[in-house]
């Protein structure tokens, strides 16, 4: 049956859906496999910019939907990663120029060529969001430790519950683990047990997302902060590997904590 | 001290523990589609209904919303005064 088909989605906006979704293709392509990112996202286009790609659209998923273009034609491939692809959403349409079956379509004519569709998801719960997981063959879901992404993370479970297409996954995304420790931030297991859900990751805060977004280089593709470490994680759990969830104590940086770090190193 | 505090409900809950608690009471009703309003009309239609049968303290009935897992359940803790008395 070709590829498996992952949609990321969220509920509230602004929690990561595309910085995952393009961080995870990008691991995924590393790792060998054929991998083609979708930006569901009509109207609202940002895997491209986030991606890097956003220079070389000439066709998107709404004109491939219409007929106004092969679905080649919307394939644009990532000149850095063997094997990694990107159809653009339409940036002057609306969620309504598509409908489930379209992404039920596409997707089944890409499956024979990939290994792996990752799908970004737009915010909300209405038509756009609908799009998006009517392909799915599983579903991530990604939140912040906060309680309005929490809240709208657990509409979304339950919504794909009611379809039939759970149970969906989590990846908790920018841990600040100094706010955990002085007990101002959720962690993972506060999350987990409200939420009820398999945890596929979690991802630590990192500053570097905002740098590899401001240069159009997901940062597994640079492969040095923990966010690039995290997310190349959640990719071998995807491929069936068995990573164990991260650590999230930083080094203390106390200057016992130091020494005790000179003497072990010694 | 922490101990202390702890056991004795002084201390000042973090903002960790105030969010994982408004979390946990906001999704129940959200799950199940009921507002705290609804479940006192829940709760009074119950009241009335059981009172037919037995009396009961309705001061000291608690009907709450529960969660194990993503499992929710209504549970009605319900005090009965005396058993009317038969013969």
């Amino acid at each position: 049956m070709g590829a498996t088909v992952i949609t990321i989605t969220s509920g509230k906006g602004g929690v990561g859906k595309t910085t995952a979704t393009a961080n995870l293709s990008a691991a995924l392509a590393m790792k060998g496999k054929r991998v083609v990112a979708i930006d569901a996202d009509i109207g609202l286009r940002n895997l491209d910019v986030v991606m890097g790609l956003e220079n070389r659209i000439v066709y998107d998923l709404v004109n491939v939907v219409e007929g106004a273009c092969r679905l080649r034609q919307a394939l644009i491939k990532d000149k850095r990663i063997e094997n990694l692809y990107m159809i653009p959403a339409a940036q002057s349409r609306d969620k309504n120029a598509i409908h489930p079956q379209d992404m039920i379509d596409v997707c089944d004519q890409l499956r024979p060529e990939f290994d792996f569709i990752l799908i970004d998801s737009p915010a909300g719960i209405e038509q756009g969001f609908r799009n998006a997981v009517a392909p799915a063959d599983r579903i991530c879901i990604i939140t912040t430790p906060e309680v309005s992404a929490v809240r709208d993370a657990d509409r979304v479970v339950g919504l794909i519950e009611a379809e039939g297409k759970g149970p969906a996954s989590l990846i908790l995304n920018r841990l600040r683990p100094k706010m955990i420790q002085r007990g101002d931030m959720l962690d993972t297991a506060d999350v987990l047990d409200v939420l009820a859900i398999e945890l596929l990751g979690i991802v630590p805060e990192d500053e570097t997302i905002i740098v590899s977004t401001n240069r159009g280089i997901p940062v597994v593709m640079e492969n040095k902060s923990r966010a690039a470490q995290a997310f190349y994680n959640i990719a071998a759990r995807l491929l069936g590997e068995n990573v164990p969830i991260m650590e999230l104590e930083e080094p203390s940086s106390s200057w016992l904590s130091k020494i005790a770090g000179l003497i072990r190193r010694s | 001290m922490g101990l202390f505090n702890y056991l004795f409900g002084s201390r000042r809950p973090t903002s960790r523990e105030v969010a994982k608690s408004r979390l946990q009471l906001v999704l129940v009703h959200d799950r199940v589609d009921l507002s705290p309003q609804k479940m006192q009309m829940l709760r009074d239609e119950l009241i009335s209904t059981i009172s037919k049968y037995v009396e009961i303290d309705a001061e000291g009935m608690q009907v709450s919303l529960t969660q194990n897992g993503r499992q929710c359940r209504l549970t009605a803790d319900i005090p009965i005064l005396s058993a009317r008395p038969k013969r």
